[in-house]
């Protein structure tokens, strides 16, 4: 049921892979086509160039001047070349920000596929209300990152949240999740994971939704545990899916941004700070803003964003053709 | 399809979602906690001595934000559907020349971090004056919103009957009647899903707001919890009950459209 509305079958292999199938006689009215065919699509080039290229542009055009508030507003930034670049590489914050987006990306999709994945295969068994049970799950996903993370912030906060009061009541020293540098980030990973759970549930649950019933009746019939069926059939023959989720989740949380700034800052110190957050700091979050280092450690996240971005792409279009 | 169901398996599935949804219980048990029991120690697991006094500060003091944030939902949907759906019908039937190419730019256009996307944004409101304008906090969260809404248009459109649109043509339908009169009214559904998202996110978002609109007279209700926990950190159950209110949208779309939410998180990702 989760793919009824949108995306009927082979949709968007249509779109990508036909080119030259338009029928003979249509020929003839391919050129007042392309008029109409245009004037259609204008409005979004229009909105592309001027609200998506203008912008990243800009972003460029303040990585290599060196603004200050005042050239910011009057536009006389002297051009600098590379300059904010090198600048940005060398300072002490860099590595742990490159470290830090690391780890925060990496050990939240971890988590969060192997949950999702894990709670896919158990939703897959239609027991009584699963449909139901399901869709709560979604409700972490739907609410705004604020709430999210405000509610995170309260519950791990040191003295009065209720997860340090849990660790007390099963006998286990308190932490300090938001304010010791050796906690923050994994608080913010734990709040990011528990976010993430529910897309990842929801695509994996679709792709079981389209192994056939009928491979594990067979595999019931030759005796396979439930176990044996995960790894032999559900593993490999989720494994287009699977890599289409993880890259989706990849290029998603190397641009979280909200919950880490909402719970921590980046803080304390640079325990937590992040690619995303680093930038936001240095341009908007001090009283003398360091806008072109700011839109440079922003376009160095663009370029590691848009790796995977093409990675996927080019996986999703094997798959199509496959 | 299932003969037997085994009920263990439903409260083993019961008492997970009540571990997944316990953040989201705790947020609404602290929106009641009176704040002289905030601090106490281990709080409350229930409401005992409920109060509404978060509550009435939402009304005393959030219902500008609450406003402002659905006059910028309304007009980004109504922004994104404008731009979005002419373009998919494109895409989806007319075979414009170099579809693959834009296809290719609207993919890449929703893997840009919000952050840079801000940075962009804030440079060029500043030079033409435009900061801590609505229209502009519209246009930019328009931005989170457009490409996926031109994708799932089209994926939805392209599964229109081709026969259709031809009998509307011999019928001497152009083709901008065929699109208003045929293809519009068909693709309802694909309308109601781009039309949650858009709203969803443009409600959601902080990253503009805080860093186009921070100043202006007309503020979202995401800044309006970020400066209530900047603020008054003492008085959680306020910022708790706004964190509530602030969720109302997004529990009114799963009660009522649960179905186009999944379908809107999986069209994105996987096509058959």
């Amino acid at each position: 049921m989760t793919t009824t509305q949108t995306a009927p079958q082979g949709a968007v292999r249509d779109q990508s892979g036909a080119a030259g199938t338009a029928a003979p006689p249509r020929a003839r009215r391919r050129r007042s086509g392309q008029w109409a065919a245009w004037a259609f699509l204008a409005p979004v080039v229009v909105y592309l160039i001027v609200f998506y290229a203008f912008p990243l542009y800009r972003n460029i055009e303040l990585s290599v001047r060196d603004y200050t508030v005042r050239s910011f507003v009057q536009g006389d930034a002297p051009f600098v070349g590379l300059d904010n670049y090198f600048k940005v590489f060398q300072n002490p914050t860099f590595g742990p920000a490159i470290l830090h987006t690391g780890l925060f990306t990496v050990i939240s999709i971890a988590f969060q596929f192997t949950f999702g994945m894990a709670l896919a295969v158990f939703f897959h068994q239609n027991f009584r209300l699963s449909a139901t049970l399901r869709a709560l799950f979604l409700v972490p996903w739907l609410l705004p990152l604020i709430v999210s993370a405000s509610t995170w912030s309260w519950m791990l906060n040191s003295d009065s949240g209720v997860v340090n009061s849990a660790l007390h009541a099963m006998g286990l020293p308190a932490v300090n999740w938001l304010t010791s540098p050796d906690w923050a980030l994994t608080s913010v990973i734990i709040a990011n994971i528990w976010i993430g759970i529910p897309f990842n549930l929801v695509i994996l649950y679709s792709g079981l939704q389209n192994i056939p019933t009928e491979l594990y009746e067979a595999a019931a019939l030759d005796g396979a545990n439930g176990w044996q069926k995960f790894w032999r059939i559900t593993f490999p023959l989720l494994r287009p899916v699977s890599a289409i989720t993880l890259l989706l989740g990849l290029i998603y949380t190397l641009k979280v941004f909200d919950i880490i700034w909402i719970m921590t800052r980046g803080g304390p110190g640079m325990s937590s700070t992040t690619l995303a957050t680093w930038s936001y700091q240095l341009g908007f979050a001090s009283t003398l803003p360091d806008f072109s280092p700011a839109a440079a450690v922003g376009n160095v996240l663009i370029v590691i964003a848009l790796i995977f971005g093409v990675i996927y792409i080019r996986t999703q279009r094997k798959q199509e053709l496959a | 399809m299932n003969g037997r169901r085994p009920w263990w398996k439903t409260v083993v599935g019961v008492l997970l979602t009540i571990v997944m949804l316990f953040p989201v219980y705790w947020m609404i048990n602290v929106s009641l906690t009176p704040a002289t029991e905030m601090r106490k120690s281990p709080p409350n697991l229930f409401p005992v001595h409920a109060t509404f006094e978060g509550y009435q500060a939402v009304i005393s003091q959030q219902l500008p934000y609450l406003g402002t944030s659905l006059l910028i939902g309304l007009g980004t949907v109504l922004l994104t559907v404008a731009i979005a759906a002419p373009a998919a019908y494109s895409l989806a039937k007319l075979r414009p020349r170099g579809r693959g190419a834009l296809n290719f730019v609207l993919l890449i256009a929703q893997m840009i971090p919000g952050i840079i996307m801000a940075m962009g944004f804030y440079a060029i409101y500043l030079n033409l004056g435009i900061l801590n304008s609505v229209w502009g906090l519209v246009i930019a969260d328009s931005t989170l919103a457009v490409p996926f809404g031109v994708l799932i248009f089209s994926a939805f459109m392209s599964g229109i009957p081709d026969e259709l649109l031809s009998a509307a043509k011999i019928d001497g339908a152009g083709t901008w009647r065929t699109f208003r009169s045929i293809v519009l009214p068909v693709s309802r559904n694909s309308i109601v899903t781009v039309s949650l998202f858009a709203f969803l996110w443009a409600w959601s978002d902080f990253i503009f707001s805080s860093t186009l609109n921070s100043g202006g007279a007309l503020q979202t209700i995401t800044l309006g919890i970020y400066k209530y926990i900047g603020n008054n950190n003492q008085e959680w159950n306020a910022i708790m009950a706004t964190a509530v209110v602030a969720s109302i949208p997004a529990a009114v779309l799963l009660v009522i459209a649960q179905k186009y939410v999944a379908a809107g998180v999986t069209a994105g990702a996987v096509k058959d």
